[in-house]
């Protein structure tokens, strides 16, 4: 207890660097603009953001991108109670009741309703995150590679068991994602492997950011201009008046509604931390408990405050939670994470539990930050809520060009290979595509991300084993993981079973 | 679809089985093996997405929505087919030479914004590109035809 919290004063050391503070300070105004366009999340933020990192050492780089990932948790409540548009999809339950009380000319208390519940989240969950990460870690220390590949089972098979996609969809995309982080060289013989249509730009292989900025860049953005075009490029902005008088009497307000705050701020965190679930469907079981827990259910929907504090806590906590996995286990809980690891893996950090041990710098600046990014955000958001309303007023067709400019060029700066520039453009059209037809694709950007950590984990195990899949059982740790995993790997198989056997073919018999 | 990723997946199980796929003595699976297995289940999965499109289940098949409509489909195509001549264009006359363009095309034709903000903004997003990457970064950005022009600036900051 007494050892966590002095490394935590010396993540605060780090912290309060003149340089962290302003890329904190940096981060989270720029997560806030990017939360609160329509259709950009934190994703596609730290997905876009991540190549303008390799200026900085990766303590600063991490604390940048997750200030941007905060950011964009706040900021993704703004256009969904401005313009009834979810920011992200994370801020779908946030719209239920935030646009009826933006329509009731009362947006300044959703506004601040969103954003001191996001801050309480935040907190909430990152204190839980201070003292659940030392031990978790400490347990994975003794990890070897079954264990490891157990894991990363586990997490793909969330995708599949919990993820609510199509499962053949899930598995595909799973898949394409794992054989194209196989494409290069195959590590243990060193040849040349997958070299696609002899094209020598594979022989490097498929970098992560490629497939994320292809996807979460262009892709998305693709999307959004469908969406701009068929909304015929107008939008609905509510007005929203803000005064010092009203903020306070609206902060007032906001005590009775502690109760909501603190049950999202929970249920957001543990759910934040399952690989497939994540802040979206966090926010909206945080809205559904928060409706059913409330003394006037019927005002939900209709503009109750409730209805807006409960998912934003559950979003922020979901976005700590999800953190968990990712630095103590190596395995990201949500899509963001997944392009977080893939970054430290760039700058040269090996993520896992030993991560604790050799950079344990990194890790609690990483945690004391978040404390910090919380606190600059909540204050940012309040105090510019007037500016961030006019961005909302930017037309889409300025800012689409200058988004598809960082993502060109981001696809450009970390090998600098035309090849990859392309790859891009296909991976965006593609996945563009793909998502029309409802092809879902967090698993494959975790999948590449994920690659080349679960081939030599399963290589080395079946090295040890002789070739007997039976060592993933036999361990002490790996045998539960392994069959959770694939529990949830055939818990679809098993519901559909469930409903013939309970249901036995009950309209033919009528 | 599901056709066109399938037909992928036997190329990519063709391209992996290239390397050894079986069990190698005193070495494991050979580097082929992963690859392999994974390409099988992207084939299986397409199979699977094609059988459930046949029975008609799933919420694409049964949705009456149009995949896409066609006043849409004539913008999102014009930006796709932009994005992909500006892209071709950096290794001509280089990302100084083609992102000025692009920016014209969207906010001049795409959003039909004034002559005076396209411009301002044509030239400000270039020079902010120029001073964040290749002068901060160390980035340097294909530049075709037009790298003479840049030495002198080259010169001055680098």
């Amino acid at each position: 207890m007494l050892e966590i919290l002095g490394l935590l004063a010396q993540g605060f050391v780090v912290v309060f660097e003149p340089q962290n503070l302003l890329l904190i300070v940096v981060g989270c105004t720029l997560g806030l603009f990017i939360g609160a366009m329509p259709g950009l999340g934190s994703v596609n933020g730290v997905a876009i953001l991540l190549p303008l990192t390799f200026l900085v050492p990766p303590t600063g780089a991490v604390i940048f991108l997750a200030a941007i990932y905060y950011g964009a948790m706040y900021g993704g409540a703004i256009s969904s109670i401005m313009l009834g548009i979810p920011g992200a999809s994370t801020a779908v339950a946030t719209t239920f009741d935030g646009r009826p009380l933006a329509k009731q000319g009362m947006a300044d208390k959703a506004l601040i309703g969103a954003a001191v519940a996001s801050f309480v989240g935040g907190t909430i969950s990152v204190v839980l995150f201070t003292f659940f990460a030392p031990p978790l870690a400490h347990v994975a220390l003794v990890f070897g590679a079954p264990e490891e590949f157990a894991l990363m089972m586990l997490a793909f098979a969330t995708f599949v068991g919990l993820g609510g996609d199509d499962i053949f969809k899930t598995l595909f995309s799973i898949a394409i994602g794992l054989v194209l982080s196989a494409i290069g060289f195959d590590i243990i013989s060193g040849e040349p492997r997958l070299v696609l249509w002899g094209i020598t730009g594979f022989l490097h292989g498929v970098n992560f950011l490629v497939l994320a900025i292809g996807i979460y860049g262009i892709g998305e953005m693709l999307w959004t201009v469908e969406e701009h075009a068929l909304g015929g490029g107008k939008s609905m902005l509510s007005d929203a008046t803000v005064s010092v008088e009203r903020t306070m009497t609206a902060l007032k307000d906001l005590l009775r509604t502690w109760k909501s705050s603190v049950m999202g701020s929970l249920l957001g965190y543990f759910v934040g931390i399952l690989p497939a679930a994540g802040a979206t469907p966090g926010s909206l079981m945080a809205y559904g408990i928060a409706k059913q827990i409330s003394n006037e259910p019927e005002k939900f929907g209709n503009g109750a405050i409730e209805g807006v504090v409960a998912p934003e806590a559950a979003n922020n906590a979901a976005s700590t939670g999800s953190m968990l996995p990712m630095l103590t286990l190596g395995i990201p809980g949500s899509p963001t994470t997944a392009i977080l690891l893939g970054g430290m893996v760039i700058w040269g950090l090996e993520p896992g539990p030993l991560l604790f041990v050799d950079h344990s710098e990194f890790v609690w600046g990483l945690i004391a930050s978040l404390y910090a990014a919380n606190l600059v955000t909540v204050l940012i958001n309040i105090a510019f809520i007037p500016v961030f309303i006019k961005v909302l007023k930017t037309p889409f067709t300025i800012l689409a060009p200058i988004i598809f400019t960082l993502c060109l060029i981001g696809g450009y700066a970390p090998t600098q290979d035309m090849h990859d520039v392309w790859l891009m453009i296909v991976f965006g059209i593609v996945g563009y595509l793909m998502r029309k037809l409802d092809y879902p694709l967090a698993p494959a950007v975790l999948a590449i991300v994920l690659g080349p950590l679960a081939e030599p984990a399963l290589r080395q195990s079946l090295i040890i084993s002789e070739g007997s899949f039976m060592i993933f059982f036999e361990r002490l740790y790996a045998g539960p993981i392994m069959v959770t995993a694939l529990i949830l790997l055939f818990l679809p198989v098993f519901k559909r079973v469930y409903d013939r056997i309970r249901k036995p073919r009950a309209p033919a018999e009528q | 679809m599901a056709l066109l990723m399938g037909v992928f997946s036997i190329y990519l199980m063709v391209k992996s089985a290239e390397l050894p796929i079986g069990w190698i003595d005193e070495e494991g699976p050979g580097g082929g093996t992963w690859p392999f297995w994974l390409a099988t289940i992207m084939l299986i999965s397409c199979g699977g997405i094609i059988y459930n499109w046949f029975r008609k289940k799933g919420p694409i098949a049964t949705s009456n929505k149009t995949y896409i409509e066609a006043h849409v489909l004539g913008d999102v195509a014009a930006v796709a087919v932009a994005l992909i001549i500006t892209v071709a264009l950096f290794s001509f006359i280089g990302v100084y030479g083609a992102l000025p363009l692009f920016l014209i095309f969207y906010i001049r034709f795409m959003g039909k914004h004034s002559w005076k903000l396209t411009a301002a903004l044509t030239v400000g997003v270039p020079v902010v590109t120029f001073y964040f990457f290749e002068i901060t970064l160390k980035i340097i950005l294909p530049k075709g035809v037009t790298e003479p022009l840049f030495l002198p600036l080259y010169k001055m900051f680098l």
